[in-house]
């Protein structure tokens, strides 16, 4: 019958672009992000091998058991398959979980390193601007009244705060390479979403809620930053980069946003 | 012989408008939902193509774009905002008034009582009364299109401050969301209503001999679907009235205070929860894809049994599979909110559940095949569906078990991967059950037969089709392609992501055109197709005892007596591969 | 190859059903309105499921805002005494429905409607109690959305009013009835089913109040 074929050639080429990796993942930048790799690829090889031989015996049986006029094996069942089938699949799926915890307890259950470079995060419609507490280790007070996005302050910084005076304001991330990182995230309206493909990390952020994020990026470049959860009609257009420089770049561009502020 | 005392008339109703408009026949009313839930798959679908249209073209310029939407595509280039209120009504009315209304309240208000032997819902009243508040609950949906600032652009999920705080968040957020509140809060009362019909009448009307362990997989899906409905859409209108009122009372439920939105300080909200919203929504919104898909579910192992000529493969499991979906249901709703800022830990309880929930699933695929084993297939139009059902349900359920690892959702979460997913389940699993569906029943419900031609080729262009749409989704996913953009122009990496959605769009249209095959099959059918004998499928459950289409009280004054389950197909030494489930000769059966 | 058959040979079909002299095997006509009755009890307790499902909703909502603030910083909701009265009118008109319904099973039709319009009576007083409630929380500035424990208070109170609204509607439909002198068996059910939503709007309010007292 004309769908056995037509479901093994859909089979064969969904396989075929995931095994050839033709649309993929960019590489990783750093630990995690191969941990998630590795992971990704156990799940997919279960996963596939479930799928390959689902849609085979569905189109072997299709073939197979065309009528040609016999009486077809009257059968209620098996139960020894049952319960096989049953339990393999709980052991497989349930294993799975188990074997990820791992990755998950790294970003979520575990505090970022003590040494970590705190960045705040702030997520407004259409825009990310993040914050730097400068030299004093300390972010300045602010507040909503005093925000002005024309002037290049979407935080509310509160002048008369001199913790404040060494705080510095970037559209765009940016990071020394091999350091951990703490985004302390807020967002002042609608929630958004921070999300680096590389990083294989993303995070809600959500109005009313102070959401930390810890990670480390291990190789220089420049990485897209798309807003990913819905916020507006802008949505599509929210979007920021991260930077990985040296340390000693990083430093350097520090001073330099610091002198023109 | 006494003749029946329920509340249904004895005589059929007279008039035009006690027949056909405010018809108490659970078979008219069965009628109604699916013609109401066809009209919604083609505004649905409608919407869909030009949202694939302008992924692919965002700054073309469509005149009659300029017609429709004078405002929100103004010089004929549709808005960002116009995207994503065509987004949010495409989600909102596919989910609800199609994947909600036609496999439970079409099908089955149709042949719940029918097949379990009743003449009639249990409450006939209340059943005419759902339906039409189920189109009144459309009316109000469709009516935010044409309000100031037009339909809501926060998605069918709603998630507030962007449909909490009103206006500033962006347009459509002003009557038009207001309206899709009140549009589903009435919606959440139909469902209600018809959740009491379909379990009372199920735990009551069933007939002598009808044990729930002879009931057809259909009737067990549709029973536990009801009680989902019931407890879910319960939820969905507490959270409703709540949204509502932070938005026109000044209340803060899900409200924080700090809001600063498009440069105005929002003073009047404090100390509400965003997530409280997604909690109460998903607590709905997880049984609610259950809803969808439990009833395709029932009508595949009809028919897989059916035309193969072979009882379904383990009866008991597939029951006991049925109500652990459904128990399992109410208990995963954090899978949608790994991303959230929820508790960590919780995620963790979330994702196991969710991998438990993946093994009655499982379960139903395995004896799926098991079913088809051994057995002698005949590849009418209704089982090419239905064989169609189980390869899509396999292709979108496994790509699940990526998402429901929260390790694993640090990357796939809001991205294409997810809309590949749920699309794959509910945008062609579940439509192709309602094909199915149709093309099994039809001869019952209009006493024709519908064309095999035009269904086969309706089928295949159909299969095919869908799979190019939809599993390119899971690739460009891969890639990290966000969801919820209008236009992918603004995200450098996704450049390569762009032959792929060409190619969506591509199959999108071809496989919308290919739906008029079957638009005129069923309607050229209805008139002219050749008459449907009682049982043109040899199959054994009670709708096939009575004529095509049934009489007004389903079984003439007689209370059928049921004397065995519902799939003793092949039974050796009886004289036919099928014995009626009301059939009482005695052959050595090995059922129940 | 399908399987339709043809117009011109019949499909296999299985003996007619017997006679059966009732729905369920049994012998008279009151086991047609057995089922009825089942029915309908299935329905209402059905329906009490939905309805215990949207305050469990509310309630949860409440929990989570509640667990969001301080303990010192919660405003608890000002609760007027009026409401002690309104409970002891809503426990009072479900004794006499329960009168009355005995009173109705005693054949004493008399009683039984006096029960019954009282217990309506004392229905529609306790909204109106309610009403003057709301109107004695506005006095003292309290409105919906003034603090969050008097936002629940006001969706609480509301919910559960207008599910005693549509009781009241049942317990109306029931006394006009009673006085057309129509209530044959088909009513009795739907007697007995009025009185249960009607306890279990009772049950409901006591849960509510041991909420404002306690947690509001």
């Amino acid at each position: 019958m004309l769908l056995a074929p037509i479901v093994w050639v859909l089979t064969v080429v969904i396989c075929y672009f995931f095994i050839a990796k033709t649309w993929w993942f960019p590489p990783p930048i750093n630990a995690h992000g191969a941990a998630y790799d590795a992971q990704f690829m156990r799940t997919l090889i279960v996963v596939g091998i479930i799928f390959f031989l689902a849609q085979f015996a569905l189109g072997w049986v299709i073939l197979k058991f065309r009528d040609d006029g016999g009486r077809a094996q009257h059968s209620h069942g098996n139960n020894k398959l049952e319960t096989l089938w049953t339990s393999a699949t709980a052991i497989l799926f349930l294993g799975l979980v188990v074997m990820g915890t791992q990755i998950w307890a790294a970003v979520h259950f575990d505090e970022a390193p003590p040494d970590s470079i705190q960045i705040e995060v702030m997520a407004k419609q259409f825009v990310f601007n993040f914050r730097y507490p400068g030299a004093d280790g300390k972010f300045g007070h602010t507040e909503l009244r005093l925000i002005n996005d024309a002037n290049g302050d979407p935080f509310g910084m509160d002048p008369k705060d001199p913790a404040g005076k060494d705080d510095i304001i970037s559209p765009s991330l940016k990071i020394p390479v091999g350091k951990s990182i703490k985004l302390i995230m807020h967002s002042r309206d609608v929630i958004h979403n921070f999300f680096v493909p590389e990083l294989r990390m993303k995070q809600d952020i959500v109005p009313g809620m102070e959401i930390p994020l810890h990670f480390q990026a291990d190789k220089i470049g420049v990485y897209e930053v798309p807003c990913s959860e819905l916020c507006g009609l802008g949505h599509f257009q929210m979007h920021t980069t991260m930077q990985v420089m040296s340390e000693a770049d990083f430093e350097q561009w520090k001073v330099t946003q610091l002198a023109n502020r | 012989m006494a003749s029946p005392s329920t509340h249904t008339a004895h005589h059929a109703p007279e008039g035009f408008i006690r027949k056909w408009v405010f018809s108490l026949d659970h078979k008219v009313i069965g009628i109604q939902y699916y013609f109401l839930g066809l009209f919604s798959v083609f505004l649905g679908m409608s919407l869909s193509l030009l949202m694939r249209f302008h992924m692919v073209n965002p700054n073309v310029v469509v005149k009659w774009f300029a017609v429709l939407w004078p405002a929100a595509a103004a010089g004929g280039v549709m808005t960002p905002e116009l995207y994503l209120s065509l987004m949010t009504m495409h989600g909102t009315i596919m989910v609800f008034f199609v994947l909600t209304t036609v496999p439970q309240s079409g099908f089955g208000n149709y042949f719940l009582p029918i097949q379990i032997g009743a003449e009639d819902m249990a409450f006939p009243v209340l059943n005419m009364m759902s339906f039409w508040t189920t189109f009144l609950a459309l009316a109000v949906m469709v009516a935010a299109f044409f309000v100031e600032g037009g339909a809501p652009l926060s998605g069918w999920t709603a998630y507030p401050p962007l449909s909490g705080a009103g206006p500033l968040t962006g347009p459509g957020e002003g009557m038009g969301q207001n309206l899709w509140i009140l549009s589903i809060a009435i919606f959440c009362g139909a469902s209600l209503m018809g959740a009491i019909n379909f379990i009372a009448t199920t735990v009551d009307l069933r007939c002598k001999g009808m044990s729930l362990m002879r009931m057809p997989l259909t009737c067990w899906t549709w029973l536990v679907t009801a009680i989902l409905a019931l407890l879910g859409f319960a939820v969905l209108l507490a959270a409703g009235v709540l949204l509502l009122l932070d938005r026109t009372v000044g209340t803060s439920f899900f409200l924080p205070g700090g809001l600063f939105i498009n440069d105005h300080i929002i003073a009047n909200h404090k100390g509400g929860s965003p997530l409280l919203w997604q909690h109460l929504f998903w607590f709905f919104g997880h049984p609610e894809v259950y809803i969808a898909i439990l009833p395709g579910m029932g009508v595949t192992s009809q028919l897989l049994s059916t035309f193969s000529r072979k009882p379904v493969f383990g009866y008991k499991a597939m029951v006991y599979a049925i109500l652990s979906i459904g128990f399992l249901g109410f208990l995963v709703w954090g899978h949608h909110m790994f991303m959230s800022g929820m508790n960590p830990y919780s995620a963790m309880a979330f994702s196991i559940l969710t991998m438990c929930i993946g093994v009655p699933s499982a379960i139903k695929t395995f004896n799926w095949i098991g079913t088809l084993w051994g057995g002698k297939i005949h590849f009418d139009t209704a089982m090419l569906f239905a064989l169609g059902f189980v390869s899509l349900f396999v292709t979108g359920g496994v790509s699940g078990i990526f998402l429901g690892q929260p390790a694993l959702d640090l990357y796939f979460h809001d991205t294409y991967f997810v809309v590949g997913h749920f699309h794959m389940i509910m945008g062609v699993a579940a439509i192709f059950g309602m094909f199915a569906g149709t093309f099994y029943w039809f001869p019952k419900m209009f006493g024709k037969m519908m064309n095999e031609t035009l269904g086969k080729i309706h089928f295949y262009c159909t299969f095919i089709g869908v799979y190019c749409i939809f599993t390119p989704m899971h690739y460009v996913g891969l890639m990290g392609n966000p969801r919820r953009y209008s236009d992918f122009s603004n995200v450098l990496y996704l450049a390569k992501a762009m032959p792929l959605h060409v190619f969506m769009t591509y199959a999108a249209f071809f496989t919308a055109a290919v739906q008029i095959i079957f638009m005129v099959n069923l309607f050229w059918s209805m008139w002219k197709g050749p008459k449907a004998p009682m049982n043109p499928w040899n199959a054994t459950t009670l709708e096939w005892t009575v004529p095509s289409p049934p009489p007004f009280d389903n079984f003439a004054g007689v209370h059928p007596v049921v004397y065995r389950g519902a799939y003793e197909y092949s039974v050796p030494g009886a004289p036919a591969d099928f014995i009626m489930q009301t059939d009482p000769s005695i052959v050595p059966s090995s059922g129940h | 190859m399908g399987m339709a058959a043809s117009l011109t040979h019949d499909v296999y079909q299985g003996p007619p059903p017997p006679v059966d002299p009732g729905w369920g095997g049994g012998g008279d006509d009151s086991e047609g309105r057995g089922a009825d009755r089942r029915a309908t009890f299935t329905g209402l307790f059905v329906g009490l499921a939905a309805c215990t499902m949207v305050f469990a909703a509310l309630t949860s909502a409440f929990v989570v805002r509640r667990g969001l603030t301080d303990m010192n910083e919660w405003v608890s909701i000002h609760k007027p005494p009026i409401l002690f009265w309104n409970t002891g009118i809503l426990l009072l008109s479900s004794l006499l429905l329960d009168l009355s319904r005995r009173a109705l099973k005693a054949g004493a039709r008399t009683r039984f409607n006096l029960w019954w319009s009282a217990a309506t009576v004392l229905g529609i007083l306790f909204l109106a109690g309610q009403a003057y409630a709301w109107y004695q929380l506005r006095q003292v500035g309290m409105f919906i959305s003034t603090t969050p424990a008097s936002s629940f208070f006001y969706v609480f109170t509301a919910a559960h009013a207008a599910h005693i609204l549509g009781g009241v509607a049942a317990l109306v439909y029931v006394d006009v009835q009673a006085l057309r002198l129509q209530l044959g068996p088909a009513k009795r059910t739907w007697i007995d089913v009025t009185a249960i939503f009607w306890h279990f709007l009772d049950g409901l309010w006591l849960y509510l109040m041991v909420l404002f007292y306690v947690w509001g």
